[in-house]
């Protein structure tokens, strides 16, 4: 009982901050109302016995990336949104992108639809389908990520790299210009 | 433990280490004046109380019945939501740390308890995490209160904070590849016996530059002197908090204090054996703990008050190029003696 109680909790406070990161004029707000969303999500991870994914997500996504999105929202002084020039003139509120974006939206309804309606086939436990010490683990975390994934962290940690070479020379300041 | 007793002993827990931080916080005012006083050769607090020993008190008094200012450009809900914040993850930072061995409280219970406010498998992870959160109470009450010297102090934390936690990390890295395992009470069950017969068998043996890391990047990463920046009063006035006032500015020191609190009690735990120690039995283990605990404070207050406070960019310089190339290392030395001697 407690453990449904602390699912809908985390659950509405997930989607509902989630829903009012959009809903801000105020950037700051927006990036603040995100963190309180990727905490509830951590307490989802820990409900599914997944300590690890848990803190990962808040030291990875609330404690660094986050900082960084404050940092530049509050460099770069984002005033904040004009309704009425916005309507005017953002590119995403042209009719024909408009049209499509509820195109889209009502395709999303269905799909979620057809997913729902399907939950039935999903009712077994998490544990018997996949290996649920690989999740609770660290350990076994960190085996099935050297070897079974290997090729999968290596390609991603280059990408990382390559990402991180390219910032660096794009904010480098040039001496001999 | 029966199972209905087990919310009662959780919450004992808590109460006993929240009023713990509250007093160690209280305690570090008064000795820091009192050290600071010696340094300076002169008496520190005297006139309140005894030897001066309830200062914490009149000030804590006098901060209750100062007035509350908020600047009339101030951002009305992140400013009061950035003192709470700061506080909020000093707290609960503390509790992933284990501060004891089983017992019984005086034989009082019937079985041993864990003395620690919960046992998480990934505890060091987790004091991580919560600590790192700590920096969006600065850099919010730096922006929300519309100043620019609150701004740039809230822009030097975030940048100080982000800096530091690298060396941080690889330097608690350093320790976890050697225990095993990511739980605190386990790294620190992992130092229990003696080499030789009587040296202890703690971390700060094996890792002496990690420790020296660790130490360094915590005095950062609680915005101490000499790396107090956020709050460089010659420059800054008083920094992220010069538009607080009253109950609102108590909560940011006293954030501070606890901080340094977590920051001994992880690397006593992690370094310097917990609670396991001589001529102490085991039961009452955590006596060792607050000494150990106690003398990292001690160094904490003293440095401060014998280092000056470095420049801006000698922070950066020294974080960059000097502490975090050092911390990855110390961990990649680590990580071969720990195959080597493992294979």
């Amino acid at each position: 009982m407690p453990e449904t109680v602390a699912f809908y909790l985390f659950a509405a406070l997930a989607v509902g901050a989630s829903a009012l990161v959009i809903g801000q004029r105020n950037p700051m707000y927006s990036v603040l109302l995100l963190i309180a969303s990727f905490g509830a999500l951590s307490g989802l991870y820990i409900q599914l016995d997944a300590p690890f994914v848990a803190v990962a997500q808040i030291i990875i996504y609330a404690g660094a990336i986050m900082v960084l999105f404050l940092f530049v929202v509050m460099l770069l002084n984002a005033p904040r949104e004009d309704a009425a020039e916005w309507d005017r003139t953002h590119p995403l509120r042209q009719p024909g992108i408009t049209r499509w974006g509820s195109l889209l939206a009502g395709l999303l309804i269905v799909q979620l639809a057809l997913a729902l309606s399907r939950m039935n086939e999903l009712s077994a436990p998490v544990a018997t389908r996949t290996d649920a010490a690989t999740v609770s683990s660290v350990h076994e975390l960190g085996r099935v990520l050297f070897t079974r994934h290997t090729f999968a962290f290596e390609a991603t940690s280059i990408l990382i790299l390559v990402a991180m070479v390219g910032a660096v020379l794009l904010a480098r300041r040039e001496d001999h210009a | 433990m029966e199972e209905y007793l087990r919310p009662t002993v959780i919450g004992l827990m808590i109460f006993i280490v929240f009023n713990a931080l509250i007093i160690a916080s209280a305690i570090l005012v008064l000795a820091e004046r009192k050290i600071m006083g010696f340094i300076q050769q002169r008496f520190g607090p005297y006139l309140v109380g005894p030897y001066g020993t309830l200062q914490p008190i009149a000030d804590i008094l006098k901060l209750l019945f100062k007035e509350e200012l908020r600047p009339k450009g101030a951002d009305k809900w992140l400013f009061t939501l950035a003192p709470v914040l700061a506080i909020v993850t000093a707290f609960v930072a503390f509790a992933a740390v284990p501060f004891g061995a089983e017992t019984t409280l005086f034989g009082l219970l019937a079985e041993p308890i864990k003395l620690g406010v919960s046992d998480v498998n990934v505890g060091v992870l987790v004091v991580f995490a919560v600590t790192s959160m700590g920096v969006y109470g600065i850099v919010l009450a730096g922006w929300a209160s519309n100043s620019k010297y609150s701004l740039f102090g809230g822009l030097r934390a975030s940048a100080q904070m982000i800096s530091y936690e690298l060396a941080y990390a690889t330097a608690l890295a350093s320790v976890i590849l050697i225990a095993g395992s990511l739980s605190l009470r386990e790294v620190v069950d992992s130092q229990s016996g003696y080499w030789l017969g009587f040296i202890p068998k703690w971390y700060v043996f094996l890792q002496p530059f990690g420790f020296l890391i660790y130490v360094i990047a915590g005095v950062a990463e609680t915005n101490r002197a000499p790396f107090d920046f956020p709050e460089a009063e010659q420059e800054l006035v008083a920094g992220f908090n010069t538009e607080y006032s009253s109950v609102r500015f108590a909560l940011f020191p006293q954030a501070e204090y606890i901080n340094m609190v977590t920051m001994s009690a992880v690397a006593t735990d992690l370094y310097l054996g917990g609670w396991h120690g001589p001529f102490i039995p085991e039961q009452y283990g955590w006596i060792w703990f607050l000494i150990k605990v106690g003398l990292i404070l001690f160094a904490y207050i003293w440095v401060r008050w014998t280092v000056p406070r470095y420049r801006y960019d000698q922070l950066m310089t020294f974080g960059w190029k000097w502490l975090f190339p050092a911390a990855v290392i110390n961990l990649v030395m680590t990580a071969a003696l720990v195959l080597y001697f493992n294979a």
